[in-house]
């Protein structure tokens, strides 16, 4: 295939898109755009290792310059897309000239939700999913002081731990009753509330927040229950929205994402998206959705090159997660949404190593295994296996995972 | 500046040579080498860079711990040799190394 495939985005996505365009045989120009000065790297290690200054930015790029260059990929980074003209086949840059493309791909992510309270202006109060908020972060982080996480998500918990670890003072406000209330199941919220608060980590449930104070800079968060908690730092992180915009002052179809099929083909054949920012059909649980994962991003990718060089393959993959909290090391396969029993294996309420098993009608539909690799492994194969699995040894700890893939029907 | 060939199920050898200390899933990622995708970034956490060690090598290597020797029990195309290649740390010791990637990663 030749022509210019022009790649807006920089990231996870992007970084699968462009060498597997050439596996897959792109011989034309591919030319990626990312609004970051930095080229692809790993987005997890943020609120992780590199929060935690263990790992530097050449370590987490997803590869080195020498590869793209190797095969053939051009960058223009720090460079903003403004619009695409689908008529003419081009992509406005910000102070750039046009640039013409054949075929466009989308890997245009998604950003942190913003809160919109007084006081958030105020230096010290973060939101964390760029290098450069990390960046902005880590001459915050002091052992001794206080450090305010807004929202008990995956973020806000793998940050807490961090921060704790650097010795900081944490606190966690969620709005909601329980931490990952979202998405997962309220043994696995009792498991890591327990965990957190053996680390010295104070979770407060069931609060909202009503401002950030400060002179100059924050020094305190107002809570809607009118307690007011001491604050050097503050990070927020509820969740993220989906970058839509572009496609859809463009025309492009969007629901809670841009719109695109099982061969990420959006509702224009000549663009394809992949990556968070896109609403698609899961074949897995037959119904429209939004992943927010690395998962999503590179087996959507692989899918669009396949796509973009007539060589089309369905992504239909199980979406699986994972997220790193002091010695636990949290891995999901499938979405619970929807289960209607969750069954536990290990204990709850000590140690570090638990489970849930989500079922739905006598199936499993999903796994949160916490240093449980056989739940998640046999997990995955339950899943897609779409097996029937009897519940009562899959609560029996003692019952071996491998032989429960085994009987089951 | 250990040189690594990784062949792929197809029969396609690609070789390489990477840095001491790099993982064997980077140096495979850094060089684009098909059937490596390595989603986690070497977090030990997806299995998708699940390589086959050829048997003479895989006695020279450290033996897998923990977290992968767990993971490794329940991989697509398990083998007496496989191993999970971000948990190998390349040496010069490991000069000639040679690896399989299984045909399920593709």
């Amino acid at each position: 295939m030749k022509g210019t495939c022009v790649i807006v985005g920089a990231s996870h996505a992007a970084a699968q898109l462009g060498p597997s365009l050439r596996e897959s045989g792109w011989e034309g120009r591919i030319i990626m755009i990312g609004d970051e000065p930095h080229l692809p790297y790993h987005r997890p290690p943020l609120s992780k290792e590199f929060l935690a200054g263990r790992k530097q930015l050449a370590d987490i790029r997803i590869r080195p310059e020498a590869a793209y260059r190797k095969a053939g990929i051009e960058f223009l980074l720090g460079r903003r897309v403004t619009a695409i003209d689908r008529e003419r086949k081009r992509v406005r840059i910000e102070g750039e000239d046009d640039l013409p493309y054949d075929v466009l791909a989308l890997t245009i992510g998604s950003r942190a939700r913003r809160v919109d309270l007084p006081g958030t202006g105020l230096p010290g109060v973060h939101y964390l999913r760029n290098i450069s908020d990390v960046d902005a972060i880590r001459p915050g982080i002091r052992s001794g002081a206080e450090a305010v996480i807004v929202g008990g998500g995956y973020i806000g918990l793998e940050t807490a731990a961090v921060l704790r670890a650097a010795g900081m003072r944490v606190t966690v406000v969620e709005m909601m009753d329980r931490v990952m209330q979202r998405v997962t199941a309220p043994d696995v919220s009792a498991f890591y509330t327990r965990v957190h608060r053996e680390e010295g980590v104070d979770i407060r449930c069931n609060i909202g927040v009503a401002g950030f104070e400060g002179h100059g800079r924050v020094e305190a968060v107002r809570c809607s229950d009118g307690t007011c908690l001491p604050a050097d730092l503050v990070i927020i992180g509820v969740g993220i929205v989906p970058n839509t915009e572009l496609a859809r002052a463009a025309g492009l179809k969007v629901e809670n994402g841009i719109v695109v099929d099982d061969f990420a083909r959006t509702s224009d054949a000549g663009i394809v998206a992949a990556g968070d920012c896109t609403w698609h059909q899961s074949a897995v649980y037959d119904r429209w959705l939004r992943l927010e994962s690395v998962q999503n991003a590179v087996d959507q990718a692989r899918a669009a090159a396949g796509t973009l060089c007539g060589k089309p393959a369905r992504y239909d993959a199980l979406p699986w997660f994972w997220s790193d909290q002091y010695d636990l090391k949290l891995q999901i396969a499938g979405l619970s949404q929807g289960y209607d029993e969750a069954v536990t294996r290990g204990d709850r309420d000590h140690g570090r190593s638990f489970a849930a098993i989500y079922l739905k009608a006598g199936r499993v539909i999903a796994v949160d295994a916490v240093n449980r690799p056989p739940e998640f492994m046999i997990g995955k194969k339950l899943i897609t296996g779409g097996h029937i699995v009897d519940r009562v040894r899959l609560a029996d700890a003692a019952v071996a995972m491998r032989d429960l893939l085994t009987a089951a029907k | 500046m250990p040189r690594i060939t990784f062949i792929a199920a197809d029969g396609t050898r690609t070789d390489v040579q990477a840095a001491n200390g790099l993982s064997l899933m980077q140096a495979a990622v850094n060089n684009t080498v098909p059937g490596i995708v390595a989603e986690c970034g070497g977090a030990c956490s997806c299995a998708t860079c699940h390589v086959h060690v050829q048997p003479d090598w895989y006695s020279r290597l450290p033996a897998p711990e923990g977290m992968e020797k767990e993971m490794l029990e329940f991989v697509m195309e398990p083998q007496p040799t496989s191993r999970l290649s971000c948990q190998i740390k390349l040496s010069d010791g490991m000069d000639g190394l040679v690896v399989h990637t299984p045909k399920s990663q593709y």
